[in-house]
């Protein structure tokens, strides 16, 4: 008889279900996976030791860069660690916004994942179903930042500006006729605020339409019940955060728990798992994203009443207006020294959190009282995740390895930072 | 802050002697622990009801030999350390433990079989600063490439790195050589007593 051998398996770097560079070596027992070890730092930019060479503020910019689908909410935890350290607080318009722009992010994040892990998975419509969602949020954050993407929009302090009061509007082209060019632009006669009233109003539809392609699906179903269970007590021992927890059955939700802005205000639910397998994730997931349509119902309702300052109005912070700085000499000082040395955070250590989409997502800000910040630590929520990897996807077949990355929403830039 | 300070009391009693000092700042406890007893202080707080630290939720390396190099107060402990955040889930309580090392050879117990979270942490301190954990079953490097010399996060390593990559034309593929660029630091580092740095007393006191 043939002597049967385990085999090593090479997955990635360059795998399309891999999420990114992801280098996996399994060991195989035929198709059953006995171990696996994955490679991470493929994508390592050194963004903490960047960070300790740059004034505060220019920072922001690399956190976009992290978790490159959900951009603001890494920003969120960085401008929260500064501002806990000077001891500022921002305006309670800013933090409205910052809390509506949290969660659009989350909607935008779980629209890549959902469609990414079903994709992987073997569903294609879904994939094309959640980036037409995610085109408009995109918008959004061009209305208010002018990028699509890497928005650094908030500043210790609040926001960079106010929303704008109109959305911008599409031209008509050679291959868009008149009507279809007002259809489109609809929605983009009023305000930004109108343009996100107008998606949320749309948007359970939408995620009607996923779940009616994928929740009761008997093919999905069978890729994803019953696969990479965690039990609760484990899931906490390992670190894991967000909807990885939640999906074990623990209720845990930093907005719930240890509100940040104005979370506390807010009305929303926490959706939970019961048996911890991908299938409980996914429904997580699906649902966050219903909750974070009602936080933005609540947000814009607030947002039409309550105009105000996004920014605190401190110029050793915050640049002056342009107006001010061609009349006022301080003004003007204020700008040249902001831009050429930044500002000074005293000395001491702190640690901000947010409820990011994938998780608890931490800056550990340490100061010595100089520009620059001393040390920059990102708590990742995907690095302790992935790093639960090979417990989870042990004694399964190869196929659900990649339910198993799916169902863990890897995202390399903030794992590999 | 009545919670913070008998909380900090409670685990002031619960270490006893392996706690070197505590200190609440911006509502968040730091205790020093001695970094010899540190396995037992952390089953400590994990394994105590009312502190129940179930959560290893961050753990990282530091170099403290450039703190305060440009004016400031120094640091007054030892060149290296660890630091770990912890979260309870059953409390909602959060604590940041650190552990001074030796400055020559930094090494410290494993907590790996207290929270097996601490895994690839271990592995990220180890790559990133040199930090040895005694008793971890696989410390490779983890975030850096194979061959990897040097620990890039520790202050004494350039910004820009000994060697970058390139196609060599006599070898046929990438290979290393040293690095060609220079450090762009564009705004230098200063400490400064500006009216800023008072200003967390000013608003609290």
């Amino acid at each position: 008889m043939a002597e049967i051998r385990n085999y090593t398996m090479n997955f990635g770097p360059q795998h399309p279900a891999a999420h990114g560079v992801l280098r996996i070596i399994m060991e195989m027992d035929g198709e059953v996976i006995e171990r696996c070890d994955p490679h991470i730092g493929l994508l390592h930019r050194a963004t903490e030791k960047l960070a300790e060479s740059k004034p505060f503020n220019q920072s922001i910019g690399y956190m976009d860069r992290l978790d490159y689908v959900s951009m603001m909410c890494n920003e969120h935890a960085y401008v929260l660690a500064i501002e806990k350290m000077l001891g500022i607080t921002p305006p309670i318009r800013a933090q409205y916004i910052r809390v509506l722009f949290d969660e659009i992010t989350r909607i935008l994040n779980h629209c890549l994942w959902l469609g990414a892990h079903a994709l992987d998975v073997g569903a294609m419509t879904v994939f094309l179903y959640c980036f037409r969602e995610r085109e408009d949020l995109m918008d959004c954050y061009e209305a208010v930042s002018g990028a699509r993407m890497h928005a650094t929009y908030y500043r210790p302090g609040g926001v960079y500006r106010d929303l704008p009061d109109r959305m911008p509007q599409y031209a008509p082209t050679q291959r868009h006729s008149d009507k279809e060019t007002e259809a489109r632009n609809r929605d983009r006669s009023g305000s930004l605020l109108d343009f996100i009233e107008a998606f949320t109003e749309r948007f359970p539809g939408y995620v009607d339409e996923y779940e009616t392609l994928l929740s009761d699906n008997r093919i999905w179903k069978q890729r994803t019940v019953d696969i990479g269970v965690v039990t609760p007590e484990r899931a906490a021992a390992l670190g894991f955060t967000g909807p990885m927890l939640r999906g074990s059955g623990v209720e845990w939700d930093l907005r719930r728990k240890q509100p940040y802005e104005v979370y506390d205000r807010m009305e929303f639910d926490i959706p939970v798992g019961t048996n911890g397998d991908c299938y409980d994730r996914y429904l997580c997931r699906v649902e966050e994203m219903r909750q974070s349509n009602r936080i933005i119902r609540q947000c814009i309702e607030w947002l039409r009443d309550n105009p105000g300052p996004v920014i605190v109005d401190d110029h050793k912070l915050i640049p002056p207006t342009r107006e001010s700085m061609k009349g006022d000499m301080e003004s003007l000082i204020h700008h040249f020294k902001l831009f050429t040395e930044g500002y000074f955070v005293p000395k001491g250590e702190a640690y901000a959190a947010v409820e990011h989409p994938k998780g608890e997502f931490g800056i550990y800000l340490v100061s010595d009282g100089a520009n620059k910040p001393y040390r920059v630590k990102i708590r990742a929520p995907g690095f302790p995740h992935l790093a639960a990897l090979h417990e989870m996807s042990q004694g399964h077949m190869l196929a659900d390895m990649v339910a198993i990355i799916g169902t863990q929403d890897i995202v390399f830039g903030e794992i590999d930072r | 802050m009545t919670t913070l300070a008998t909380f900090s009391d409670h685990v002031a009693g619960l270490l006893g002697p392996a706690l070197q000092s505590l200190r609440v700042d911006l509502d968040e406890i730091t205790l020093e622990v001695d970094g010899e007893k540190i396995k037992s202080a952390c089953t400590a707080l994990r394994d105590d009801p009312s502190c129940a630290f179930a959560q290893l939720i961050d753990l990282c390396g530091m170099d403290y030999s450039a703190y305060g190099a440009e004016g400031g107060d120094p640091w007054s402990g030892s060149r290296y350390a660890v630091v770990y955040h912890l979260l309870s889930l059953d409390r909602n309580a959060r604590i940041r433990v650190r552990a001074q090392l030796d400055s020559d050879r930094p090494m410290i117990d494993s907590v790996i079989d207290v929270w097996p979270a601490a895994d690839w942490f271990e592995r990220e301190a180890f790559d990133l600063f040199g930090i040895v954990f005694k008793g971890h079953p696989d410390l490779r490097r983890i975030l850096t490439d194979y061959g990897f010399i040097g620990h890039p996060f520790r202050k004494d390593f350039p910004l820009s790195g000994h060697v970058e990559m390139a196609y060599d034309e006599e070898k046929g593929r990438v290979a290393y050589r040293p690095v060609t660029v220079d450090d762009r630091i564009l705004v230098p580092r200063t400490i400064r007593d500006d009216t800023l740095t008072g200003r967390r007393e000013r608003e609290t006191g």
